[in-house]
């Protein structure tokens, strides 16, 4: 087990060397603010990709399609709730996790009671937590609390607060998966449902814990992204759906599930972002961008897939 | 109940029957020729949409590219098949064929679809900017023709879905080789063991795929007039589901070409009527959500005591 | 007659065929000439599925030569095959499927053509079936799905049938229809057709064959003419062999009460080994499966479970394929050696170190992937598993495939001396003389248990009777 066999250092040295190609061109100006930038969006992606990366462990089929309108509607209900008044942020914060706890619920009844494929019930719910949403904001930006705008923009040891809850929750969720009972349980699910089962394990529970767990972790996006933006727009968490598989397949979790890997998210999270400032440094125009992106998504899966038949 | 089983078509007509009603006890003024056409305006783009959706289910696999893939055939479409006809086919055969690639890469590399699907999505969302990085365009006169076509009786907006359910059906349903490809999704080892190259089926169900897609955004631009890159992101998801509301399944080959179609109609129609019941524009798109999770649960209702008795 | 209706339909010469280390055949010859009728007997493992997936054209051979009398493959020599497994689409009708197999089918009215061919076929072989040629398969009945690829396999599609192999064919098929394909076999043969009929129903097999051929551990252990054999000696060919006496002595024990009775009749005392035997297939492995699902729940994990299950098919249902064996094992035990939630990794990798070493899983280190094993120590690995756990029933589903003589040595004496300490276990196995070894046998049939054996009774002999349905033609 050398340390090139692990599969997050890929998307480690990818960010790495996207963040070189950036400070080649500015002479190694602008490195401090640019990591910086990195880590404060880098950590948006993060969070909801650690989410996305628990639910694609379940195994095939498992996808949770309802994280930009968990965002959208934890986020506006919070920052209604808080109307701006100093002092609510907890409560907010309480709001935002129990709308996420409550989406997470309902999917998967949807899953497990009607039968759903997971794709279907989440995409179906997510039309529905939209709705809510629309309905709730009805076009007003309520400007979050002035201490909580202050927390989610603000620093802390150099590195910004956001990117520190990041990587706690990174911490957690790692630990998690090493450590705990929940999270063998989780992983043998993932690997092989029947055999899980055969074996002991309450996939069921598991499944459900998984589905609330990731609709959390987008609640808790969508209220620190609302507060650091300067309120929640109905379409914050649009870029977020693409985003968050895509950090967990870059980061070198397996699609088939039963396999995650927590640091490698944070590495495609910055990979993602800096991968981006550095087309934009070059001049590429949006198009070039996204082109690009595409590309090396593609070339990450296949190369992950004759790797896997190599072996 | 085994009827229904059966004719998996039923519960998908009876859906949008029942709509159908609603909308013309809320709105009766809308039972008119020019009603109609109203009703189900977008329907058209929507239905080849979720028949190009319809094919990569077909093969067990999803496409999570289909809208931006939709949208980068309207940008071409507006674009280069206006000013320069010859180049804007050529590139729209280059675009059917890469998903026919596409389709065949990840056969041979076992690759799962999901993911090159939406690693695809960036590529042709960055395509359609290059193209059109801001909205624009032209429709070509004759397309525009074409969907503002006002053949008698009915309007195009109900004839061309029914067109499309009837081609489409002939080509899935009744062909041969339609059968075999829904032969792979069925059980695609016993088709390799017939001598059929899996490859190439799974290579042509894409490129149809992609035939379906490149219709749609032509018909959309031929409707909207102009095109613009995001024009139809929301199709991605509003193909599945209109998959699944026509009674396909996401395995095993269950797809009714027929049913996707009446599926997409009825997701057209579920938004118009929400604007005729007057319900406030906040809740449309989560009644949309509700009516699927309705229909769903009624079929899973249906098929639950079909299997009981 | 043309030249090629005397040479043989298909001819092998010393083929052999090599899973890695496995010889799955080894070394066959045989020659099928048309109008044969040849049996195919053999244990489970014996390589009947090897042997027809070489006929077939499935898989190359690793040595020696397969040559067809007409064409160069498989397909283009007439050679059809119906699976044991289904192999219909289950999404299209039966004409259509019909048209997956006849790949030359074409035209606009391909259906009517589909249509009439497989009805023809269908009155030929099964006369009154009743199929609607229009129906879709997963609507039909196994049965009836069964008869559909019987069909499908005689029918002429473009060309014609010359050599038919059939796979366990009246395995769900009632008495009455199987008769209707014995006798169609009969007919074909006689026409200068060939079939490779593969049962366990003996008495099909005399009743059809003209030729039986015994596999046994991958080679030919006997071939002849039908008449030259008797049930018995057809039995004893295969390796139905008495347990060597003194080898295994049961000695009658004390129980204690009874701790479970299923619906279909399955009981078990404490501390007793209950086998289960009866032909694969017949429905034991999924009353195990439903006895441990009924002592579990997937919504909770108590802290003792009540039950522990050991897989015999370890892919679908064991083996943990990315994990280390250490993982592999310690699943079952881990509310045992977990603190506040967290494993204890110290506690976790003593309990799988110490079942390596009273197993004998052969590594040096736990934390190997589990797929480093061969397949017999990974199956060690889920039994490891399961007697780590607390679990007071131990449900096992033909848990030796795989295994070395050795290590199930080993492993009985392991689950005797459990059993001695109060564990009651459930175990299924297709070898009659493991099932031998157990303090009572239910017999399986059908999905139903057809005997309950104890004591004295427990014998080779009994277990094949009511196993085997010893339907005595007359």
């Amino acid at each position: 087990m050398t340390i090139l066999a692990k599969p997050w250092l890929w998307s480690w040295l990818a960010a790495a060397a996207a963040f070189a190609l950036i400070l080649g061109l500015t002479g190694g100006r602008g490195a401090g603010e640019l990591a910086y930038a990195a880590l404060s969006f880098g950590a948006f992606a993060a969070i909801v990709g650690l989410g996305q990366m628990l639910v694609i462990t379940l195994g095939p089929g498992n996808v949770d399609l309802s994280i930009p309108a968990t965002m959208t509607l934890a986020a506006t209900l919070a920052l209604k709730a808080m109307g701006g008044e100093p002092g609510t942020a907890f409560a907010g914060l309480a709001i935002a996790l129990g709308v996420g706890a409550a989406a997470g619920i309902a999917n998967y009844a949807l899953i497990f009671l009607l039968r759903l494929p997971p794709i279907i019930a989440t995409l179906a719910a997510s039309l529905v937590y939209q709705s809510l949403a629309i309905w709730s904001n009805r076009g007003l930006r309520i400007k979050p609390p002035e201490g909580l705008a202050d927390f989610a923009t603000g620093r802390f040891l150099g590195m910004p607060n956001v990117a520190w809850v990041g990587l706690a929750l990174a911490i957690a969720v790692w630990v998690l998966l090493e450590r705990a009972v929940a999270g063998r349980w989780l992983l043998a699910t993932g690997q092989n449902l029947r055999a899980a089962r055969l074996a002991g394990v309450p996939v069921e529970l598991v499944r459900a814990c998984t589905y609330v767990a990731v609709a959390m972790f987008a609640a808790l996006t969508g209220y620190l992204l609302a507060s650091f933006s300067g309120g929640a727009a109905l379409n914050m968490g649009a870029e977020y759906l693409l985003m968050s598989i895509a950090v967990v397949v870059i980061g070198g979790s397996s699609i088939a599930g039963g396999n995650s890997n927590v640091p490698g998210v944070w590495g495609a999270a910055l990979f993602m972002f800096l991968v981006v400032s550095m087309l934009n440094s070059y001049g590429a125009g949006a198009g070039a961008r996204n082109v690009l992106t595409g590309a090396i998504i593609i070339a990450i899966v296949i190369a992950a897939s004759t790797r896997r038949a190599r072996t | 109940m085994n009827i229904l089983l059966r004719h998996r078509i039923i519960l998908p007509v009876v859906s949008l029957a029942v709509l159908l009603a609603a909308t013309f006890y809320m709105q009766p003024r809308a039972m008119s020729y020019f009603g109609l056409n109203l009703l189900f305006n977008l329907a058209v783009p929507i239905a080849l949409a979720t028949i190009a959706q319809m094919m990569i289910i077909m093969v067990n696999d999803i496409d999570l590219s289909l809208g931006t893939f939709v949208s980068l055939a309207a940008c071409v479409t507006a674009t280069f098949l206006n000013d320069a006809p010859i180049l804007g086919l050529a590139i729209l055969l280059a675009l059917i064929l890469s998903y026919a690639l596409l389709g065949a890469m990840i056969h041979a590399f076992e690759l799962p679809a999901i993911v090159v699907t939406l690693g695809m999505s960036f590529v042709w969302g960055g395509l359609a900017l290059f193209i059109l990085p801001l909205p624009g365009g032209v429709s070509p006169g004759w397309l525009r023709a074409l969907m503002t076509v006002k053949p008698p009786f009915a309007p195009m907006a109900v004839v061309a879905p029914i067109i499309i359910a009837a081609v489409t059906h002939l080509l899935i349903v009744r062909s041969g080789i339609g059968t075999v490809l829904r032969g792979v999704g069925g059980n695609a080892r016993s088709v390799q063991r017939a001598g059929w190259p899996v490859i190439w089926l799974k290579a042509l169900a894409y490129g149809l795929a992609g035939l379906f897609g490149v219709l749609a955004g032509m018909a959309l631009v031929g409707l909207t007039t102009s095109a613009d890159a995001n024009i139809a992101l929301r199709y991605t998801l509003l193909s599945i589901a209109g998959v699944i509301l026509g009674g396909g399944e996401f395995t095993g080959g269950k797809v009714s070409p027929a049913g996707a179609v009446i599926g997409a109609l009825t997701l057209t129609l579920a938004a118009s009527f929400l604007s005729f019941m007057r319900l406030s524009p906040d809740w449309q798109i989560g009644a949309q959500g509700a009516i699927l999770i309705l229909v769903l649960t009624a079929r899973l209702i249906f098929s639950r005591k079909g299997a009981g008795t | 007659m043309s030249d090629h209706e005397s040479r043989p339909i298909v001819a092998l010469v010393d083929a052999a065929r090599h899973f890695g280390p496995v010889r799955a055949l080894d070394g066959v010859s045989l020659a099928v000439n048309p109008g044969d009728c040849i049996g195919l007997v053999g244990h489970n493992g014996a390589g009947k599925s090897t042997l027809v997936n070489l006929i077939n054209g499935g898989f190359a051979p690793t040595s020696g030569t397969i040559g067809f009398g007409v064409g160069e493959t498989a397909l283009a020599a007439g050679v059809r095959s119906v699976f044991q497994e289904l192999s219909l689409c289950p999404n299209l009708t039966v004409a259509e499927n019909l048209r997956i197999s006849h790949t030359s089918l074409s035209g606009l009215n391909w259906r009517r053509a589909a249509r009439a061919e497989i009805r023809q076929s269908l009155d030929t072989i099964f006369p009154g079936h009743g199929i609607d040629a229009d129906a879709e398969v997963d609507t039909l009945s196994i049965a009836q799905r069964q008869m559909v690829e019987i069909a499908i396999g005689f029918a002429p599609r473009g060309s014609m049938a010359r050599l038919v192999i059939l796979d366990e064919p009246t395995s769900s098929l009632d008495a009455g229809i199987a008769d209707q394909l014995l006798t169609h076999v009969g007919r074909f043969c006689a026409g200068g057709g060939a079939v490779i009929f593969i049962s366990h129903m003996l008495g099909e097999v005399f009743e059809v064959a003209s030729r039986i051929v015994v596999l046994k551990d991958g080679k030919v252990v006997a071939e002849g003419e039908a008449d030259d054999f008797t049930r018995k000696g057809l039995v004893d060919a295969m390796g139905h062999v008495a347990p060597e006496a003194g080898d295994v002595a049961v000695t009658a024990r004390e129980f204690g009460p009874e701790i479970l009775r299923t619906g279909q009749g399955l009981a078990a005392r404490k501390g007793e080994i209950v086998g289960l035997s009866g032909l694969a297939g017949h429905g034991q492995a999924e009353a195990l499966a439903q006895l441990y699902l009924s002592q579990s729940s997937a919504w909770r994990a108590d802290r003792t479970a009540r039950a522990a299950f050991v897989a015999g098919d370890r892919q679908r249902d064991g083996v943990l394929p990315l994990w280390s064996i250490l993982r592999n094992i310690s699943i079952s035990v881990l509310r045992q050696c977990a603190r506040g939630g967290l494993v204890e990794r110290q506690a976790e990798a003593g309990i799988a170190e110490n079942w390596r070493r009273r197993i004998g899983i052969r590594t040096y280190d736990v934390t190997n992937p589990i797929l480093s094993l061969s397949g017999g120590n990974q199956q060690k690995a889920l039994f490891a598993r399961a007697l780590a756990s607390p679990a007071p029933v131990v449900i096992m589903d033909d848990p030796m495939r795989g295994v070395d003589v050795g290590t199930k040595q080993d492993v009985y004496a392991m689950i005797r001396d459990e059993a001695a300490k109060g564990r009651t276990f459930l175990w299924y196995s297709t070898e009659t003389e493991e099932v031998c070894q157990c303090d009572r046998v239910f017999v399986f049939r059908n999905d139903e248990i057809s005997a309950e054996l104890s004591g004295a009774d427990i014998t080779e002999e009994k277990i094949l009777q009511a196993s085997f349905a010893m339907q005595e033609a007359s």
